[in-house]
């Protein structure tokens, strides 16, 4: 999850000439990492695609077999699978498009020389710390029918007269745990704004300046621009990592009320420990990477279109 | 560029606001965990205790499944930090120092396992794990948790590695140093601020982790402190508010603290100035 914060990748460097004499010592340096990987994540990865094209179920060496498309042919005709990727598609869209318009107020405001940095960086960070099971909790807890926040706020402010259960209801359910996807994501968002801003030229910024672009027209032609390839990297890397998320759906909702939130991969883990079926489960994967990978290529694609 | 006295005014008003948002959910948190069991079922709840107590920590850690879980969290958390940063360690080098197809292609796995959903890796790992009779157990589990925190572990590590210069190297050997002398004597000390923040960083990820560890263990003695949260969360009234609050506050703590020095690790602890430029 914590992709922005890695070193910032080296400078190609004039690689010397005898270190090609060095090469084959180096290959044992991998082993001890490079085994574990394809054991338990390179190997049960192909395996799993595998398994979507088969019948496999739960059980102790029960026996499965090829089953081709039956499992997609399956997915088409479920109603279920087709609420749980409209659900995801929401979701992810919605968490992605608001994380990043958040972040990007937010890295603005941390990068204009504000005071009081000293509160709000540590706290931009915190949620990014937090076991996602306990971000879900603290949000629950905001949520409560009788004895939450929120309710007795809008109670006191006068904005509603009874309760509402957030959670319960199967209207509200969905952005209300938006907004909790919204802010468990907005630390690694921001940061890679920040960074971007803080790369950007502010020779270009006083020069747009002094030929008396305001604030917006400078945003616009010169911030924007040269915060593009951070914009495209973290929105995409959002997506993806909102569209598989779990964790923090499962612990506040469950999926409910009556599959208002039952993202794909809730649905997925339901069909795979719920009822055993390790084929149809692995099937849902497939389609989610199919999905992801047709929606970010479209993206990437329109993007790479307009930089030429 | 000065600023305008009402767009800074504006500023701080767009601050304030995010501070609100970021800061409410932990207050709430913290405020429930010290709130007494009255004064958390009235129906006028308020922003904070009106009186302090200490109740809800005290039902929490009188609770042995709260004190195995913490254990449990903690021994898979270190056992992760340890694995994880002894076999990433070699492997860092050799791609920081390698031929950059390596690079190139440990770089594409890190970004293919982001766009895979767990899902899919999830399964066939349950079935190995049963089949090696690992199921239920914190070994299984440590397993999972090293090769899931490798991809950026080894990343965070080859990048402090090039922050060595190569000079360094080639000037204890021209010195006649041995490599292993070299990477021990040099190469060895400039690296440890890397390797404390990064064997953190894979203690911070199996200590939050909540997916494998739900599918793996289902023994509640061999459950992680997120497992039992969730738990809580899913069977438990209003009542127990209090004790959710404190011990998910318990089972923050050690992120926050680590999360605070790895922070500052990895802002100034890169390399002070042992080679300048």
């Amino acid at each position: 999850m914590a992709v922005t914060t890695a070193p910032a990748p080296p400078t190609a460097r004039p690689k010397a000439k005898r270190a090609s004499s060095n090469q084959r010592p180096m290959w044992w340096l991998l082993l001890p990492s490079l085994i574990p990987v394809i054991a338990f994540s390179v190997y049960p990865l192909l395996n799993g695609i595998w398994l979507g094209f088969t019948d496999a179920r739960a059980g102790y060496q029960v026996p499965f077999a090829f089953n081709g498309v039956d499992n997609y042919q399956r997915l088409f005709h479920d109603v279920f699978f087709w609420d749980s990727f409209k659900i995801g598609l929401i979701w992810a869209f919605s968490v992605t498009v608001l994380q990043f318009l958040l972040s990007l107020g937010l890295a603005l405001l941390l990068n204009a020389g504000l005071r009081f940095q000293w509160l709000i960086r540590p706290l931009a960070l915190i949620p990014w710390a937090m076991p996602s099971v306990i971000v879900a909790i603290l949000w629950k807890l905001i949520y409560l029918p009788d004895a939450g926040i929120l309710n007795a706020f809008l109670r006191g402010i006068g904005l509603i007269d009874t309760n509402i259960n957030w959670l319960g209801s199967f209207n509200l359910a969905l952005p209300a745990v938006i907004v909790v996807g919204v802010w468990a994501g907005m630390p690694q968002t921001t940061i890679a704004l920040l960074a971007g801003l803080q790369n950007t030229s502010m020779d270009l910024h006083e020069a747009a300046a002094l030929d008396g672009a305001g604030a917006w027209q400078r945003f616009r032609t010169v911030t924007l621009p040269a915060l593009k390839p951070v914009i495209i990297a973290i929105t995409s890397l959002d997506f993806v990592w909102n569209f598989n998320s779990f964790g923090l759906v499962y612990v506040l909702t469950e999926g409910g009320p009556g599959r208002s939130t039952m993202l794909p991969m809730l649905f997925a883990y339901q069909s795979a420990f719920g009822s055993g079926e390790f084929g149809y489960a692995a099937a849902l994967g497939n389609a989610m990477v199919v999905v992801i990978m047709a929606i970010l290529g479209v993206y990437l694609w329109r993007q790479m279109r307009e930089a030429n | 560029m000065r600023t305008r006295p009402l767009t800074r005014v504006g500023q701080y008003v767009a601050l304030a606001c995010y501070v609100v948002f970021l800061g409410f959910p932990l207050l709430w948190l913290f405020s429930t965990a010290f709130k007494s069991q009255q004064e958390l079922i009235t129906l006028h709840p308020t922003l904070f205790p009106r009186h302090w107590s200490l109740d809800s920590f005290r039902t929490a850690l009188d609770n042995t499944e709260v004190w195995s879980s913490l254990k449990n969290s903690l021994v898979v958390a270190v056992a992760t930090a340890i694995i994880t940063t002894l076999i990433a360690l070699p492997a860092a080098y050799a791609l920081a120092r390698g031929r950059s197809i390596v690079r190139t292609v440990s770089i594409g796995w890190i970004l293919v396992s982001q766009v895979f959903p767990f899902v899919l890796i999830v399964i066939p790992v349950f079935i190995v794990l049963r089949n090696l009779g690992l199921l239920n157990t914190l070994v299984g589990l440590v397993l999972i948790y090293v090769v899931w925190a490798l991809p950026f572990t080894l990343w965070m590590l080859q990048g402090y590695v090039t922050a060595i210069p190569r000079e360094l190297e080639e000037a204890a050997a021209t010195d006649g140093a041995s490599r292993f002398a070299t990477l021990r004597k040099i190469v060895f000390p400039l690296l440890m601020p890397g390797i404390v923040a990064t064997s953190m960083f894979a203690f911070i990820s199996a200590w939050n982790e909540f997916f494998f560890a739900l599918v793996i263990i289902t023994d509640p003695a061999k459950q992680t402190a997120p497992l039992l949260l969730a738990r809580y969360v899913g069977s438990e009234g209003s009542v127990n508010l209090g004790p959710l609050a404190a011990t998910a506050l318990i089972t923050t703590l050690p992120s926050l603290l680590i999360f605070g020095i790895i922070q500052r690790k990895l802002v100034a602890g890169l390399m002070s100035g042992s080679v300048k430029g």
